[in-house]
This record gives C-alpha cells, sequence and structure tokens, in this order.
C-alpha cells in the first residue's frame, strides 16, 4: 500500500470523544498517544456516587446520572440506565462536528505489519473522504491511497456522496450474539481485511457501537441509542436501533456510511448467558423490526435529520406497537430525544446542518 | 466449516484467446487447471493456430465452429474479441463456469503463497450468499467468520450465489483515464474478504476474472454491447459492464446472490492506456445513460429463469433506450437472439 503523503488533519477542536464507562478508564493509557490531543466526554453509567478515576493528563467532562437528570429533567427518561447506550448523552452535550465512541474494553490493535493502529486517525480519514452509496465499487473506497474507481463505475457518480458515519471493526473477541458466543466461544477474529467500503444505498446492516465515528452536524439527531438496560425488557439492541435509523435517515439524505478500517481490539467476553437474556426477546423483534425498517419511506418534506427522525418515530409507533408496547414506549423517547437534542443544540432553525457548537 | 466437496466434471474452465500464445499463460495455471476440462475459444479476428502446450483435457472452438453452431440463424450476435468466451460459455454443458482472460496468471496473497483462483471461485459459488442484509464481518460461511449480532437469524441460511467476481493485482481494472492520469498506479492491496453485493445494488461486473453457476444464470452471460470501434485491450471494450448489469438483475430477480473479493489474479502489462484513450468514447458515454434504467428496472412474477428475465430486460432495453439511441435497440435485438441460440443449442 502506497505510504501517506498528505498528512491527516487532526481535527482536534472539532472532535469529541465519548466514552461510556462503569468501572474504569485505565484503557485509555493505551490509547494515550492517539487521544490526548482531544477533548473526552465521560458517560459514566449506574452509581453516580462511584468515583470514576480518569488518567492524568486527559482533557474530559464527565456525567453521571445525577448529572443526566439535572441537565435534562423530565426528558432524562429517554437516556437508558445501566446500559451503555447512555453514550448517546455525549452526543447531545457535545459542541464539537465529529464524534468518535469507543468502549473500555477496546484497546490499540495492530495491523499485518506489527504497527500500532491509529484508530481515530483512520475514521477522520473516512469520514473526510466522500461515500459511494449509490454504484458498487469492487476495488472498495476508492479515495483511499492506492486505489480508484474501476471501469465501468459510472462517471457522473465519482464525486460521490458525503460521509456521515465511520463504522470500524475488531480483532480478537468478535461481536457476535449471544447463541453464537454460546456454539463458539473460541472463536476469535484474526482475519485484518485492509478495506474501507461504503455500505450500499438501500441496504441495511448491524451498526455496533464499539468502535464507532460520525459527523454530528450531518446525522447526530439520529444517534439515538434507545431505551435499554434498567427496567427495559431488551438490551445490546441499543447501536442496532440508532443504525437502522441512521442508515434510512443516511437513504433519504444521500449520505453515506462507510465499514470496515479502523480495526480496535477488543478485549472481553462479556457473559453470553447475560447476553441471551438481554438479546432475548429483540431476537424475535427484529424479525419485525427489519422488515419495518426495509419498508420505511420517508417523505420529501423531510429534509433535516430531526424531521427524518421525528416521522421514524411516528411509523414506529404506528406499525411496530402491535408487536409490543415497549415500541410506544420508545417512539415517544425517539420524539423526548429530538426534544431534549434541539433544546441543548439550538440553531435557528433547528437545522442540525447549522448547528456547530452553539455556546449554551 | 464443511469441506464443499465439488465434483471435477461440473466444472469447465473457459479461456477466450486473444493471444496466439497462450503456453505461459497455460504453463503458470497448469497446478490449477489441470483437474479439469478447459475450453479455449479462439478470438474469430485472431489468424493461424494457438500454441498451446499439452496435458490438459480441453475443447478448442475456432471461427469455423461459430459459423456452424450459428449459422445463418444471427447477424447481430459477435464473437469477435473478448466476446469469443461467450462461445465457450454457450457450448459448456458443466455446473460451474470460471472464465479468466489471457494475460493474467496466478497471484500471490499476503503470505506469499500462490492463489488457486479456481478454488476460490468454486468455494465462493458453492456457499451461500447474503445479499439482503449486510454482514460487517463480511462473508459469513468463511472459516473463522459467522453472521455478526444483530443480523436477522431469519436471514442465515442465505440463497444460493450466482455469480463469483474476483479481483486483480498489479494492472488493476482501471478505465482508460484513470489509469492515462496515473500510469504507475498498480493494485498492491490485497484484501482478504469476499462478500455480497447487495440486492439491488448495481456493480461493475469486470470479465478479467469472473465465474458463475451456468445452470442458474447462464444465459445471463451474453454478447450484447459493443462499442463501435471496440478494441482488444480491456480499456477499449464495456461488453462486460453491460453484460454484468444484465446479469445483476437477473441474480436481484432470482433471488441470487452476487459475491465480489478474492480470488485475485495478477494481470500482466499489457497495452497502452493513452493509446486506447485516443479511440472513441462515444459508447462510453452512453453507458451512463443506463445505470438509472437497470438501477429501476423491475421484472415481472412470471420470469422465473434466467432466460425469461433476460427476455424481460431486452423488452425493456428495446422501450425505455433503444428509443434514444440505434446501439440500445441493436443490443436489445441481440439479447433476443442470444436467448433463441441458447434454447436451440441446448435443445441438441
Amino acid at each position: 500500500m502506497a505510504g501517506e503523503r498528505a498528512a491527516t488533519p487532526l481535527l482536534k477542536d472539532e472532535l469529541d470523544i465519548v466514552i461510556p464507562t462503569i468501572r474504569n478508564l485505565d484503557f485509555l493509557e493505551m490509547w494515550r498517544p492517539f487521544f490526548q490531543p482531544y477533548h473526552l466526554i465521560i458517560v459514566q453509567d449506574g452509581d453516580p456516587s462511584k468515583t470514576i478515576k480518569v488518567p492524568e493528563g486527559f482533557d474530559y467532562e464527565l456525567y453521571n446520572r445525577n448529572d443526566i437528570n439535572r441537565i435534562l429533567g423530565p426528558k432524562a427518561s429517554c437516556i437508558s440506565f445501566k446500559d451503555s447506550a447512555c453514550r448517546c448523552f455525549g452526543y447531545m452535550v457535545s459542541k464539537k462536528k465529529y464524534i468518535f465512541t469507543i468502549d473500555d474494553d477496546c484497546f490499540v490493535a495492530k495491523d499485518p505489519s506489527g504497527k500500532d493502529i491509529n484508530a481515530l486517525e483512520q475514521h477522520i480519514k473516512n469520514l473526510l473522504s466522500p461515500s459511494t452509496p449509490h454504484f458498487f465499487n469492487t476495488l472498495y473506497d476508492p479515495y483511499r491511497e492506492g486505489t480508484d474507481f474501476v471501469r465501468g463505475y459510472p462517471f457522473s457518480l465519482r464525486e460521490g456522496e458525503p460521509t456521515a458515519v465511520s463504522h470500524g471493526l475488531w480483532l480478537n473477541i468478535p461481536d457476535y450474539d449471544a447463541p453464537t458466543q454460546l456454539v463458539k466461544p473460541r472463536e476469535r477474529n484474526t482475519r485484518y481485511v485492509d478495506a474501507v467500503l461504503t455500505i450500499p444505498k438501500g441496504t441495511l446492516f448491524p451498526m455496533c457501537g464499539m468502535n464507532l465515528a460520525f459527523n454530528r452536524d450531518l446525522i447526530g439527531p439520529a444517534m439515538y441509542f434507545g431505551l435499554m438496560g434498567d427496567g427495559q425488557p431488551i438490551g445490546r439492541y441499543d447501536d442496532m436501533w440508532a443504525g437502522w435509523c441512521t442508515k434510512v435517515i443516511c437513504d433519504h439524505l444521500n449520505l453515506g456510511i462507510k465499514t470496515g478500517l479502523p480495526y480496535i481490539w477488543h478485549s472481553k467476553a462479556s457473559n453470553p448467558f447475560v447476553n441471551l437474556k438481554k438479546e432475548y426477546k429483540g431476537i424475535y423483534w427484529q424479525e419485525e423490526i427489519i422488515p419495518f425498517f426495509k419498508s420505511v419511506t420517508l417523505p420529501t418534506e423531510c429534509k433535516t435529520v430531526q424531521d427524518c427522525y421525528l416521522e421514524l418515530s411516528k411509523q414506529v409507533k404506528a406499525k411496530l406497537s402491535s408487536v409490543d408496547p415497549y415500541f410506544t414506549k420508545l417512539a415517544d423517547a425517539m420524539v423526548t430525544w429530538i426534544e431534549a437534542w434541539d433544546e441543548l443544540n439550538p440553531s435557528g432553525d433547528a437545522s442540525a446542518k447549522l448547528a456547530n457548537g452553539a455556546a449554551k | 466449516m464443511s469441506q464443499v466437496i465439488i465434483q471435477d466434471d461440473e466444472v469447465d474452465i473457459v479461456i477466450g484467446a486473444i493471444q496466439s500464445d497462450l503456453t505461459s499463460f497455460m504453463e503458470a495455471w497448469r497446478p490449477m487447471f489441470s483437474r479439469f476440462h478447459l475450453i479455449i475459444v479462439q478470438d474469430p479476428d485472431l489468424n493461424g493456430e494457438l500454441k498451446i502446450p499439452g496435458g490438459f483435457n480441453l475443447n478448442l472452438y475456432t471461427k469455423s465452429d461459430m459459423d456452424k453452431v450459428v449459422g445463418s440463424s444471427s447477424s447481430t450476435i459477435s464473437f469477435s474479441g473478448y466476446s469469443c468466451r461467450y462461445f465457450g460459455y454457450l457450448m459448456s454443458r458443466k455446473k460451474y463456469i470460471i472464465s479468466i482472460d489471457d494475460d493474467c496468471i496466478p497471484a500471490k496473497d499476503s503470505k506469499g503463497e500462490l492463489v488457486d483462483a479456481v478454488a476460490q471461485h468454486i468455494t465462493n459459488l458453492t456457499t451461500p450468499a447474503t445479499p439482503f442484509f449486510f454482514n460487517t464481518l463480511y462473508d459469513p460461511f468463511c472459516k473463522g467468520t459467522d453472521f455478526v449480532r444483530g443480523y436477522p437469524f431469519s436471514l442465515r441460511n442465505g440463497v444460493e450465489c450466482g455469480l463469483s467476481c474476483g479481483l486483480w493485482l498489479n494492472l488493476a481494472d482501471y478505465d482508460a483515464p484513470t489509469q492515462a492520469l496515473k500510469p504507475n498506479a498498480r493494485n498492491s492491496r490485497y484484501v482478504d474478504a469476499v462478500l455480497t453485493v447487495p440486492s439491488r445494488t448495481m456493480l461493475p461486473l469486470s470479465g478479467i476474472n469472473i465465474a458463475f453457476n451456468n445452470e442458474l444464470v447462464g444465459p445471463a452471460l451474453l454478447p450484447a454491447f459493443r462499442l463501435t470501434k471496440e478494441g482488444k485491450f480491456r480499456w477499449e471494450t464495456v461488453e462486460d459492464i453491460w453484460t454484468g448489469m444484465c446479469a445483476k438483475v437477473v441474480c436481484d430477480h432470482l433471488k441470487l446472490g452476487v459475491k465480489s473479493g478474492l480470488p485475485y489474479v495478477w494481470r500482466q502489462e499489457r497495452g497502452s492506456a493513452v493509446e486506447s484513450l485516443k479511440k472513441e468514447w462515444e459508447g462510453v458515454q452512453l453507458m451512463e445513460e443506463v445505470v438509472p434504467f437497470f438501477q429501476s428496472v423491475r421484472l415481472s412474477e412470471a420470469a422465473v429463469t434466467a432466460e425469461d428475465c433476460v427476455a424481460e430486460i431486452a423488452a425493456s432495453v428495446k422501450e425505455q433506450l433503444g428509443r434514444s439511441n440505434p446501439m440500445f435497440a441493436r443490443a436489445a435485438e441481440t439479447m433476443v437472439e442470444w436467448i433463441k441460440l441458447w434454447k436451440q443449442v441446448r435443445s441438441q
């Protein structure tokens, strides 16, 4: 692969790193060379009386449940408790254009040459170059160094679309569901696939929140991670829900979603029996949810992310409530989320595209 | 993952000979090809006898065979240049067909080992595809990987794979302007993945390194769209791009999968992109017009075989594209002729 010529912009004043945690942030030590220039938003889940120790030298703000309740008041009901889904609160309070979110059991991976992978730098590259959702390029991301559009790729589509989301992957412990974990407890992902590619328009995918970056201006309000955890009938579907909503809205607004590099090293395998309990309902509900998202159409009048999201919440209430009353609650929470987002991110005409760190 | 057992006699390797001396090509591929039956088709514009080394189980077809089979039944079907391979597809009775350009040799993977492109294509074709939902860990049927969390269980059986599109190291399949702008650009990135191209997503299906299930999609691999001044370098053709879009529409309609990625082949230096750039570009511009058509064309419930699908696509091409340009009308005609010929040959 050709060496990099142009330096990737650091974006250190334009990007926040959002980390949900209930235990500790020791993992940040390994990331220090790559993360230290950036501002961190730590969302502390679980018992708010516990003190989370942040390693020295990082610039951060930390929010626990008390803070969330104080800042959002009654609207705090849309933020999950006792689940990493609470991370989306971090997206909401951020004033930056870009968000990178990572789990606290994810470490720096090595590429096949043995070099440490700067995952954040790769996400930035992905977000700053266009996507190609309308036509599949067989050599993957054509904007990457060392590759291009192939013969037969329509010239009229070679400018691409803006990239809204960069979805990274994981070496070591793969992101499997509970049944797969039970059947294959020893399987590790050792395959380094040196590709970034755009997920085509009209195709859904399972979005994992472990190693994820997005353009908050372009898609932020769609990144609601749903109602999970304490008091909810389901867990481990937070990022999935956000991903399906985000993909439908990106397709509608002609924005791109990339997946592939960068890899991180996922170190902790969660307990499959615990996972099974959380996922159980989701496994059945998914079979109704997927056809719903596949058939969703958003009216052309929906031009902002918020408009699209509110429209989506109406359709969720209308079409998924019959699956379970949970979806009525979820649809209401989706509305609350947008109200809270707009309150914390005022921009005059409520367009997410214009909001860029309005001072509070 | 269970081993895929495939009978050697289920496979035909079809080679279109654009060059006379196939010795180095055949010797390079001997370890991978020798188990299988080969069909070599000589470009009807290529005079003289082909030079082919011994020790292969093969059938050779030339212009005279084409004349015998096609005879007077069609004047629109041309097997000239890269399209000569389609005659091989027509003649084959095997279930799986693998086709590689005669300027490609085996590539080496990132460990430095020679890639058996034939075996990989067979694996791709005989394991399920997943066109209805994207798996972020790529082909879930590959050893060492699986479906990820959030992948619907009802879609985990997958569907049959109709087409396997491989890639190229060294000289990538770029178009002439791209290669001319970057004359030293060579593809050195080995991406260790196979993935299913989602349903209703179009792609440029390069004919350089391709395999397909002849029983399921055979008739859709057809010679139909020729540039007026089509040449003997891939830079000077779009025939496979047109065919590829038809084949993808057929696969999408019949709920078959199209995979892309491994295997890689090593594509040797040949020709000059700048020289090819000087040729006529009318046909290439026309291809821009067809993209919206292929993205939106839908076939009827009555189309249940590849032949049915091709017939319907041809009718739509004639009606919707044929009016704006006679090249499309001709392509539609050729497609109809092809299906007739296909059925005729099969019935003998």
